[in-house]
């Protein structure tokens, strides 16, 4: 079922390459140059080396005991991308396509940010790797993440807040699209998700598959092939596919959970996978969130990474073979989440991990003491807390 | 035979090269689309484009974005945009090229959408985001329509690769003057000349050559013909124009602008 390098970068229908002719040779060149040093020693060795020494691989699987007791079911193992140099999966990827960028003697990097994760990740690649970045980030989500925006300044990178659109990450995405036409010849592209024109897909779901290869390692350390189930949060798709890709071919059942905002029958989330239609945005055929039209649709999550009207073109495909089941978790529903891994475990996970954390919970309860769910908590939640503390007083308010 | 490429023809015929202009349908609003559609038409230009507005714009610059926001704002959708090219139909034969992103056609189904806009008199597609190797449920329903097919090339794009373009493409062949999206270019580079140069040799007199992001101005328009092109394409300056203007006055002030850049495609 694994589909390790998929022709043409089409998973199923999924994939592809819809983009502007000046992009083409930019795409090329990319994939050339990741073919040539994915599997070569010296690259590998030295992402090794950064992924282990900077970043602080390789990341806890943590029994979260408290947890599991209080939920009363499976045991719950949270695999802690948390943990990681910036606080968030995103690292294992820009220092990926960092050191190719390197070796493609590109000096500029640009790259697009929603929560503020994958800009923060990729100034400190560079910053380390002695890059130059520049970070588009939708002015609304400059707004609810400024400790991100200001992490980013420290780490030497230049933020645009982004005032078109929809202020979000679709528009970031946009701009930075804008940037690397205008700059084609001299700047790398770093992307942040599983998304995008191919190879961007294949190669980002190749430097997180670290996760669910080093998942596969630590169950056998406890005595088990692999875990029973499998939960991850599902924005662009990336800290997912790097936990499913390398379990494709085990007996796991697997759920990519997205946002379902404020219910996913009012417009206010972003649950592509559930309930969105096929079609073709930032260079890539996958399912989105539009009109009848195909106009893009507005999208709201209380976690800003997961505010996105699409998806990895290879969960499209995931979904459409059913071999992952995907699913929402409210807003609501991840802010409790959130409480309730910070009471039982003295852990504040990412908004975005609170929605993996919250399935996982919700299927526990449903699944014998005897097995198995892995979380991955793809990110730390210290960028939130501001967002929780409004949510919650606007919450208490509302209900008196 | 196409009006576009009949258009063409007579253009040989009469030693000129086109002036293709290019508007946001719906942009400032419906009547205002039809007002600068009268004012190409009395300026001269020879072919319009109608873009068609995409939520997510991201080969355009801030005066193409700006424009197709407005629109989709004030309501335009696919039947709309059917109404205004059926009116603009009882006016005018001008070739009409319809100008937007693979997704609206995609959403619709490709037959379904080009045939419904060929029907009100639609003569060519162009998708900024179809990349030639997606095509071919593109390709094939422009076949079926008798659409011509308008590919963009770029000034990166190899010779090789300019031939297998300009092999799908019918009507003409779109080169992308600059690096960078649509909007305005106080000036163009030497790599704009090659790139001109290349492409001629690659198709060989085979399709007409258009030319278009970031011309302005007369001066820039006889430059890039001078070197080669069949035709120009300008679309952000007849924009910026009609964000400036009165409703009242857009006829005209297009018209005369249209004047002014079609002197530039007339042979001495
Ligand atoms: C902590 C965290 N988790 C998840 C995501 C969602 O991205 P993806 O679906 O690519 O893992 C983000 C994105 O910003 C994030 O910061």
């Amino acid at each position: 079922m694994k589909l390790e390098y998929p022709k043409n970068g089409k998973f199923g229908e999924f994939g592809g390459r819809f983009i502007p002719e000046t992009l083409v040779p930019a795409v090329e060149e990319l994939e050339e140059a990741y073919l040539r040093f994915k599997d070569d020693i010296n690259f590998r060795k030295e992402l090794d080396y950064y992924l282990t020494q900077y970043a602080g691989r390789p990341t806890p699987l943590y029994f979260a005991k408290n947890l599991s007791e209080a939920t009363g079911g499976a045991k719950i193992y949270l695999k802690r991308e948390d943990l990681l140099h910036g606080g968030a999966h995103k690292i294992n990827n820009t220092l990926g396509q960092g050191l190719l960028a390197k070796r493609m003697k590109k000096k500029r990097i640009i790259a697009e940010t929603g929560a503020g994760q994958h800009g923060v990740a990729t100034a400190m690649a560079c910053a380390a790797l002695g890059l130059q970045s520049e970070v588009y980030m939708g002015y609304k989500d400059t707004q609810r993440q400024k400790l991100n925006v200001f992490r980013m300044k420290l780490l030497g990178s230049i933020v645009h807040p982004v005032k078109e659109g929809t202020q979000a990450l679709k528009d970031a995405i946009n701009e930075a699209i804008r940037d690397w036409i205008t700059n084609v010849k001299t700047t790398y592209y770093l992307l942040g998700s599983a998304v995008g024109p191919h190879p961007y897909p294949v190669m980002v779901r190749d430097f997180q598959s670290v996760i669910g290869k080093e998942i596969l390692t630590q169950m056998s350390e406890i005595g088990k092939k692999s875990p029973d189930s499998v939960v991850a949060c599902v924005g662009g798709g990336s800290n997912a596919i790097g936990t499913f890709y390398p379990l494709i071919d085990e007996d796991t059942e697997m759920f990519g959970i997205e946002a379902g905002g404020e219910g996913i029958k009012t417009d206010h989330h972003s649950a592509t996978l559930a309930i969105g239609s096929k079609g073709i945005l930032h260079g890539m055929l996958t399912y989105l969130l539009q009109d009848k039209e195909g106009q893009i649709s507005d999208t709201h999550s209380i976690a800003a990474g997961l505010d996105y009207p699409g998806v990895g073109p290879e969960h499209a495909y995931l979904k459409d073979i059913n071999r992952v089941k995907y699913d929402t978790v409210s807003d609501n529903d991840a802010v409790q989440a959130f409480l309730l891994l910070a009471k039982h475990e003295g852990i504040i996970p990412a908004l975005e991990s609170s929605h993996a954390v919250a399935h996982a919970i919700k299927i526990a309860r449903k699944m014998p003491k005897s097995e198995t769910i892995v979380v991955t908590l793809s990110g730390r939640g210290d960028k939130d807390v501001e967002v929780v503390e409004k949510y919650l007083s606007e919450n208490v308010k509302n209900k008196r | 035979m196409s009006r576009i490429k009949d258009k063409f023809q007579e253009l040989k015929r009469k030693k000129q090269k086109a002036l293709i202009a290019y508007l946001v349908a719906g942009y400032p609003n419906e009547k205002g689309t039809i007002s600068a559609v009268r004012g190409l038409v009395k300026g001269g230009a020879d072919i319009i484009e109608l873009g068609l507005p995409f939520s997510d714009p991201l080969a355009d610059g801030p005066i193409i974005q700006n424009a197709s926001y407005l629109s989709l704002r004030k309501g335009m959708n696919l039947t709309k945009f059917v109404n205004l090219v059926k009116k603009i139909r009882k006016e005018t034969q001008i070739p009409l090229v319809l100008m937007t992103y693979a997704n609206l056609l995609y959403r619709n189904g490709y037959d379904k959408f080009v045939s419904m806009v060929k029907k009100v008199g639609i003569d060519g597609l162009i998708l900024a985001d179809m990349a030639v190797e997606e095509s071919k449920d593109f390709l094939n329903a422009a076949h079926r329509n008798n659409v011509d097919a308008i590919f963009l090339i770029s000034p990166n794009t190899s010779p090789q690769r300019i031939t297998t373009i300009a092999n799908a493409s019918s009507g003409f062949l779109y080169l992308v003057s600059v690096f960078g999206t649509t909007g305005i270019q106080q000036q163009f580079k030497q790599y704009t000349l090659e790139a001109i140069k290349t492409t001629k040799k690659a198709i060989n007199g085979k399709i007409p050559l258009g030319v278009g992001f970031g011309i302005s101005t007369k001066d820039q328009a006889r430059f890039i013909l001078r070197n080669g092109a069949d035709a120009i394409i300008v679309g952000s300056a007849f924009l910026r124009l009609i964000e400036k203007t009165p409703q009242q006055k857009i006829e005209t002030k297009i018209a005369s602008f249209a004047k002014e850049l079609k002197k530039a495609t007339i042979l001495e």
